[in-house]
């Protein structure tokens, strides 16, 4: 199992010191608040699923809000992100819409997949956000696909895959891996390692620890990070943003985080206890943090107070929004299938014959 | 007019799309240094540069991945299959992203992609690398599926499936890359979505694609010797199906026979033959018979699979039975 303290332990350096310019005041008061929207958010979609406004599978972000926030703050708007089912946290991070977001959830018109995707499939192409893809490790090889799209394009980007600590079990993932280190495609691998594939632990279903040392076999750069510490998350990732930016080469990192909500809200949570849940919550990625913007005299207690109302009605108001928006209407299901052509004539199509 | 073979009919429509169009790139197993396992690719890498035309590993997953994902980045891969049967490997790849990632994004992304490789049976290399795989795919929502016949519509169709926004998959017949025809030189765009009749008649529609139409034309000459005149259809393209074309010969001849080398359960053929009689069921004289596959595994003995494909002697039974 792995733990906090170790992680930070365990970490190693492309490099010894930050890449990283300093945050000012304003900067890290932005990460504290888009960490606890993504809390705020996901607390109240889980209260919508308990109301049975949302259906269908729910997998919660809540404990895992520093990965998402620090690592996509290292990046530049035009840079891609993708992402596995889990993927409330990182469509906020990204800057996607919290109404949009939860109308998605809700299955509305006005979600960020016009109610086709659901809470497994968010997209936004204006954000770079290339989804939310729902099998396991399916999405490391589009993730590979982006990345050698910004090489091709000479763009200058990068892209974050990111995945769970289960998902470095499929083939995809090595396959994925082997042709981003031999192809030297700018790509950064994130295992977001919160100690459970699903119901079975990191000690149950993956051999080797720690898990990125998998990126050895393919001479890629392998990169731990404390996934509670949002500093440590931003100055790991940064190196590997830059690995990947200046010289196109991939990195693994294996964050270490937990997530203190069931692997869905399905979830009986009979293969751990709540012991241990309670002390993961003392590393708490969001009280750390304020703890050390308190300690650092950048903010005051009533300045994050009022971070907390904010993002607490922010989240209220998607709520609301989702609740209030419409269903997609019956003629949308035939919609969004095929792409107009432009090159050819239009393909002729009909519905088939009931 | 140009006199090629069905393998350099592919081989022009790639090159001339990669020229047309920057973002166009091949990849897949053996098809830069080697020139391709079928030599379809020949000659693409001296042209193009290691850059466009990319020898991958053996990780169909990985390379499908890649293209699908370099789509939604705003490319037009061309990934080949060295055959459809790996595909399977992949199966996840071409279902649940490319074929999904359009609507399950609310049209925001979109996946111009081909999907290319040879095909079909006949060749005496086993179960695993006979698949005829194409209804496995027109039964997803979102794919295009294309199974040229002859060089001028693997050329024309090739480069239609190369312009299409859409992810097609185009499944080549690897029994024809051999096959020569006249194919025009130069801009030559065949519509998907459109059948062709190879043989105009009166007495019976067969419908075919891929190696069946050559199948289903040696067979209606065989019938013509007897004063049954078959008219045969190429459907070219299985989805979408061009169902005004068989509702024309049908209407015509009122008796159909089809000839598909998918297994017969859930063959593309069950499609068409639940359309017939949903559709034109006034117009019927005989039931539509369906020549398929048997259903068993293919044989590696070449006697043996003959006899399990839908050959020539198959085919004049089913349209004697048929007109009886």
């Amino acid at each position: 199992m792995p733990t906090a303290d170790k992680a930070t332990k365990k970490g190693q350096s492309l490099s010894n010191s930050s890449i990283l310019p300093p945050l000012d005041p304003q900067g890290k008061l932005q990460l504290y608040r888009q960490m606890l929207l993504i809390r705020r958010f996901e607390e109240k979609a889980a209260q919508a699923f308990q109301q049975a406004k949302i259906k269908g599978f729910c997998h919660l972000y809540i404990g895992q809000e520093a990965v998402a926030v620090g690592t996509i703050s290292t990046l530049t708007a035009e840079d891609a992100v993708i992402t596995a089912y889990r993927d409330h946290g990182h469509a906020l991070a990204r800057g996607m819409d919290a109404n949009s977001c939860m109308a998605e959830l809700f299955g509305k018109i006005t979600g960020c997949s016009r109610g086709k995707g659901g809470s497994m499939h968010f997209f936004s192409a204006e954000k770079h956000f290339y989804g939310g893809h729902g099998i396991v490790g399916g999405q490391s090889a589009l993730g590979i696909g982006l990345a050698f799209g910004q090489k091709y394009l000479n763009t200058g980007r990068v892209t974050i895959c990111y995945l769970g600590d289960g998902a470095i079990n499929q083939g995809a993932f090595h396959e994925s891996l082997n042709i981003a280190a031999l192809w030297k495609l700018p790509i950064i691998y994130v295992i977001e390692n919160n100690g459970y594939a699903m119901g079975t632990s990191v000690a149950r279903s993956s051999a080797g620890d720690p898990l990125v040392k998998r990126a050895d076999g393919y001479d890629m750069a392998g990169l731990i990070a404390d996934g509670m510490d949002i500093d440590d998350v931003r100055a790991k990732t940064a190196e590997a943003v830059n690995l990947a930016r200046t010289e196109s080469l991939p990195t693994l990192m294996e964050i270490r985080t937990y997530r203190y909500r069931g692997h869905s809200m399905s979830d009986p949570g009979n293969y751990r206890t709540r012991e241990e849940i309670e002390k993961y919550k003392k590393f708490d990625p969001i009280l750390l943090y304020r703890t050390r913007l308190l300690d650092d005299k950048v903010t005051t207690d009533d300045a994050l107070e009022a971070i907390d109302k904010e993002v607490t009605a922010e989240a209220q108001a998607a709520y609301d929004f989702a609740d209030k928006s419409e269903d997609p209407a019956f003629e949308t299901v035939y919609e969004d299938i095929f792409a107009p052509e432009d090159q050819i004539d239009e393909i002729p199509r009909r519905n088939l014959p009931l | 007019m140009q006199v090629i073979t069905y393998r350099e009919a592919l081989n022009q429509a790639l090159s001339e799309e990669m020229e047309r169009d920057e973002r166009v790139f091949l990849c897949g197993e053996e098809v830069a240094e080697y020139d391709g396992a079928y030599k379809v690719s020949q000659g693409l890498l001296k042209k193009f540069g290691p850059k466009r035309v990319i020898d991958t590993p053996i990780s169909e997953t990985g390379f499908t991945g890649l293209g699908i994902g370099a789509a939604m980045y705003g490319l037009r891969p061309v990934v080949e299959f060295m055959t459809w049967s790996f595909s399977l490997v992949c199966y996840d790849q071409i279902i649940n992203n490319a074929a999904q990632v359009r609507y399950m994004s609310g049209g925001q992304f979109s996946v111009p992609i081909v999907f290319r490789g040879s095909s079909g049976g006949g060749l005496q290399v086993g179960a695993t690398h006979s698949h005829t795989p194409e209804n496995w795919y027109a039964n997803v929502p979102a794919l295009t599926v294309i199974t040229p016949a002859f060089p001028d519509d693997a050329k024309g169709l090739l480069k239609s499936a190369i312009r299409s926004n859409n992810p097609v998959c185009f499944i080549e017949n690897e029994k024809l890359y051999g096959y020569k025809d006249e194919v025009p030189e130069g801009e030559h765009l065949i519509p998907i979505g459109k059948g062709k009749i190879r043989r105009a008649g009166n007495d019976v529609t067969i419908i075919s694609n891929s190696g069946s139409t050559h199948r289903a034309l040696a067979a209606a000459k065989l019938l013509a010797e007897d004063n049954i005149d078959a008219e045969v259809i190429d459907l070219r393209t299985i989805k979408p199906l061009d169902f005004d074309l068989i509702a024309e010969s049908v209407v015509k001849t009122n008796r159909v026979v089809i000839v598909e080398e998918n297994k017969p359960y859930a063959g593309w053929g069950a499609q068409v033959t639940y359309e017939i009689q949903k559709l034109l069921f006034d117009h019927l004289d005989a039931p539509v018979n369906r020549i398929t596959s048997l259903d068993v595994p293919q044989p590696y003995n070449g006697k043996l699979e003959q006899s399990v494909l839908p050959n020539e002697e198959r085919i004049i039974a089913g349209v004697r039975e048929t007109l009886a």
